[in-house]
C-alpha cells in the first residue's frame, strides 16, 4: 500500500522515492558505526 | 575573558535575539504562534531540531565525557537514525493528517480526553524539570569559572529566552535556532583548529590517537552483552533507539519543531538531515574531548578541572591535604610526560622494546596521577555540595580559557549561551504550547477567539520560563550534567512513547486500557530505577514493552474497545 503521502515527490538529485531517502540515511548510519568500529580496532 | 570577548558575547546573543523579535514582530494566529503558520523550510528545521536537543550542556559536558571515558558515549546516539526514519514514515504523515498542534493532542483523537491529558502531564513533569536542567548546567559551570554571580547568570540568560520566545513564538524559536547553532558550530570548529595546533610539535594526529588508544578512550564501539555497561553498541541502538524515538516522536519541544513546515517533505527532510549528521556531530565534539585529554597529558592540567572550587577549600580545612595531593599529581604528571615523549620517540626509531617500556612507565605514572586525582576529588566531595558535581563539566572551559586567545574566548562562551538559549526556547514555547492546546484549551476554557489563547499561550510560556529559572536557582545536581538530562528523559520517555505506539499500531486498545497501562509501566519504571542496576536507556525499552503488553492485557479483561479507534488516528 502506497499513500498520497509516500508519493510526494523528494526533491533530491539521485533519489526520487522516499524508500531511497531512507535507504541511503541507513547506508549513511552503516557507514559511520563501521568507521567507528574500525578506528576502535585501529586504537585500542 | 577581555573586553573584547565580552564584546563578542553580548552583541552575539542580544543581536540573534533581537534579530528573532525583529522578524516576527507582526504577530499572528494560534497555528502561526505555535506552529510558524507552516511556513518553515527543511533545513531550518533541521537545524532547529538539532539545536534543540544540543543544549549547551552537549558542549560543556560532551568533551569532558571524551576526556574522562573515551568516545564510547557516541553509542548513545546510534539508535537516532533508524528512530528518526520510523518518525518520518509513522509519526509525522499522521500528525500533518490530523492538523494537531501537539503530539498529545493525537492521543485525544485515538484514545480520549485522560489519556490526551495523561500524556501531556508526563511531558509537563518530565520537560519541566529538564527545562530547569538546562538553565542551571550551563549557568553553574560558566559563573563559576568566570567567577559571576549564579544567579544573576541564570536569570539574565532566563530572562532573555523568555522575551523573544514569548514575543515570536514558534517561528522566533526557529529563526533564531538557525543562527545560533550557526555560533555553535564556529565556536566548536575554531576550538578544534587551535587544539590542534596546540598539540606538541611533531605529534601527528595518529600519534595523538595511538596515545588515547593506549589510555582506553579510542573504544567507540564495545560489543560487550554485559547489561551492567552503561554504553554498549547494543543499548545503544535498542536503548537509544526507543529513546530517540520518544524524543523525537512525542516530545512536543521536537514535535513542534517538524510540525512548522511546509509540506510533509519539508518536515521529512529536516528528520532525516539530523539522522546524517546526529552520529557525526556527537563524534566531533567527544573527540574533541579526546584530544582534550592528549593535550593535557604534555601540558600540566589543574589537579581538580573546577579550579575555584579547589582554590575555596584550599584555604580552609583540607589545605594541607589537597596542596599535598596536587604536589604529587604534579610530580606524576612530569613522570607520564617524560614517559610519553619517550615513547613517541621509540616508535618513530622503530624501537619496539623501548616502545613497550616507555608506554609502560607512562601508564604507571598515569595511574599515579589519577590517584591523586581521585583523592583530591574524595577530599572535595566530602567538603561540601558544590563539589559534588563532576569536574569533567569543567574540563573544556578550563582549555578554553588558558588555551584559546581572546575574541575566541568570547565566540565559545557565546555559543554555550546560544546552545542554552536555544534549547531553552525550543522547551519553552512547547511548555506553553501544550499547557495552551491541552490543558487550557481543553479543560479550562473550551470557546475562546484565536486571540486569547495566542495570549494565554505567551502567558503560560513565560510561566514556565519563570518555573525554570526559579528550580535553577535552588538546584543542586550530580553526576555528569549530561546523564543527568539523559537519565531523567529515559525514566519517562518509554512510557509516554508506549502510548503511542499502543495508538498506531495496536488498534483494538481503547483509552481506559491505554491509561491505565500507562500508569501502571511508570510505577514499575519508577520501582525498577530505584532498584536495578542496568543502564538507564534500558528503561526506555522497558517502560514502553510494559505499556504496551499491559494495555493488551487490560483490553482483553476489560472487552471489545468498541468504535474508539478512529481509522483515521491509525497508520
Amino acid at each position: 500500500m502506497k499513500s498520497g503521502d509516500e508519493e510526494e515527490a523528494t526533491g533530491l538529485p539521485g533519489l526520487r522515492t522516499w524508500r531511497g531517502v531512507y535507504i541511503a540515511v541507513l547506508a549513511a548510519f552503516a557507514t559511520w558505526v563501521a568507521l567507528l568500529a574500525a578506528l576502535t580496532g585501529a586504537f585500542s | 575573558m577581555s573586553g573584547l570577548d565580552y564584546t563578542i558575547l553580548v552583541v552575539t546573543m542580544l543581536g540573534i535575539a533581537g534579530y528573532g523579535v525583529w522578524r516576527t514582530k507582526a504577530g499572528g494566529d494560534l497555528n502561526a504562534y505555535i506552529k510558524g503558520a507552516g511556513e518553515t523550510r527543511w533545513l531550518t528545521i533541521g537545524l532547529s531540531v538539532m539545536a534543540t536537543q544540543a543544549s549547551a550542556i552537549t558542549f560543556l559536558s560532551t568533551p569532558g565525557q571524551g576526556y574522562e571515558s573515551g568516545l564510547g558515549f557516541v553509542q548513545n546516539y546510534f539508535g537516532a537514525p533508524l528512530a528518526l526514519i520510523v518518525v518520518a514514515t509513522v509519526f509525522l504523515p499522521i500528525y500533518r493528517r490530523l492538523r494537531v498542534y501537539t503530539a498529545y493532542e493525537y492521543l485525544g483523537h485515538r484514545f480520549d480526553p485522560k489519556t490526551r491529558l495523561l500524556g501531556a502531564g508526563l511531558f509537563l513533569l518530565q520537560r519541566g524539570l529538564g527545562a530547569g536542567i538546562t538553565i542551571y548546567a550551563p549557568a553553574i559551570v560558566l559563573s563559576t569559572v568566570m567567577g559571576w554571580r549564579l544567579d544573576a547568570t541564570i536569570v539574565c540568560s532566563g530572562l532573555i529566552v523568555i522575551a523573544y520566545t514569548v514575543w515570536g513564538g514558534c517561528e522566533a524559536v526557529n529563526v533564531t535556532q538557525k543562527y545560533q547553532i550557526g555560533v555553535i558550530f564556529a565556536g566548536m570548529v575554531a576550538a578544534f583548529v587551535v587544539l590542534l595546533h596546540r598539540l606538541p610539535a611533531g605529534l601527528s594526529m595518529t600519534d595523538a590517537l595511538t596515545i588515547a588508544g593506549g589510555f582506553h578512550k579510542m573504544k567507540a564501539v564495545d560489543f560487550s552483552l554485559d547489561v551492567d555497561r552503561r554504553y554498549t553498541i547494543w543499548s545503544g541502538v535498542l536503548g537509544g533507539m526507543f529513546l530517540a524515538l520518544s524524543y523525537f516522536g512525542t516530545d512536543q519541544s521536537q514535535v513542534q519543531r517538524y510540525l512548522s513546515g511546509t509540506s510533509l517533505r519539508e518536515s521529512r527532510l529536516g528528520l532525516m538531515f539530523n539522522a546524517v549528521f546526529k552520529i557525526p556531530m556527537q563524534f566531533f565534539i567527544l573527540l574533541l574531548g579526546v584530544l582534550i585529554f592528549v593535550f593535557y597529558q604534555f601540558e600540566r592540567p589543574p589537579v581538580y578541572f573546577n579550579r575555584a572550587e579547589w582554590t575555596l577549600q584550599a584555604r580552609g580545612g583540607p589545605g594541607g591535604r589537597l596542596r599535598a595531593l596536587d604536589a604529587q599529581f604534579a610530580s606524576a604528571h612530569a613522570d607520564e610526560r617524560r614517559g610519553l615523549e619517550a615513547w613517541v620517540g621509540a616508535r618513530r626509531s622503530g624501537d619496539h622494546s623501548g616502545e613497550e617500556a616507555a608506554r609502560a612507565a607512562a601508564a604507571a605514572a598515569q595511574e599515579r596521577a589519577e590517584a591523586a586525582r581521585s583523592e583530591t576529588k574524595a577530599v572535595l566531595r566530602s567538603t561540601g555540595a558544590h563539589a559534588s558535581a563532576n569536574d569533567a563539566d569543567y574540563v573544556f572551559i578550563t582549555f578554553i580559557l588558558d588555551q584559546l586567545p581572546h575574541g575566541l574566548i568570547g565566540l565559545l562562551v557565546a555559543a554555550f549561551f546560544a546552545a542554552a538559549l536555544s534549547s531553552k526556547s525550543g522547551e519553552l514555547n512547547a511548555l506553553g504550547s501544550t499547557t495552551t492546546v491541552d490543558i487550557y484549551r481543553h479543560v479550562v476554557r473550551r470557546e475562546a477567539s484565536d486571540a486569547h489563547y495566542v495570549a494565554a499561550s505567551k502567558w503560560f510560556t513565560a510561566m514556565w520560563g519563570l518555573v525554570a529559572i526559579g528550580f535553577a536557582l535552588f538546584a543542586n545536581l550530580a553526576e555528569n550534567l549530561i546523564q543527568a538530562v539523559n537519565i531523567l528523559g529515559s525514566v519517562f520517555y518509554g512510557v509516554v512513547l508506549g502510548l503511542f505506539l499502543v495508538a498506531f499500531f495496536l488498534k483494538r486498545v481503547g483509552g481506559t486500557a491505554a491509561f491505565w497501562a500507562a500508569l501502571a509501566s511508570q510505577a514499575l519504571v519508577f520501582a525498577l530505577y530505584f532498584t536495578l542496576p542496568i543502564s538507564y536507556l534500558w528503561y526506555n525499552v522497558i517502560g514502553c514493552a510494559a505499556c504496551m503488553a499491559l494495555s493488551l492485557a487490560i483490553q482483553a479483561v476489560l472487552g471489545s474497545a468498541g468504535p474508539g479507534a478512529a481509522q483515521a488516528a491509525t497508520p
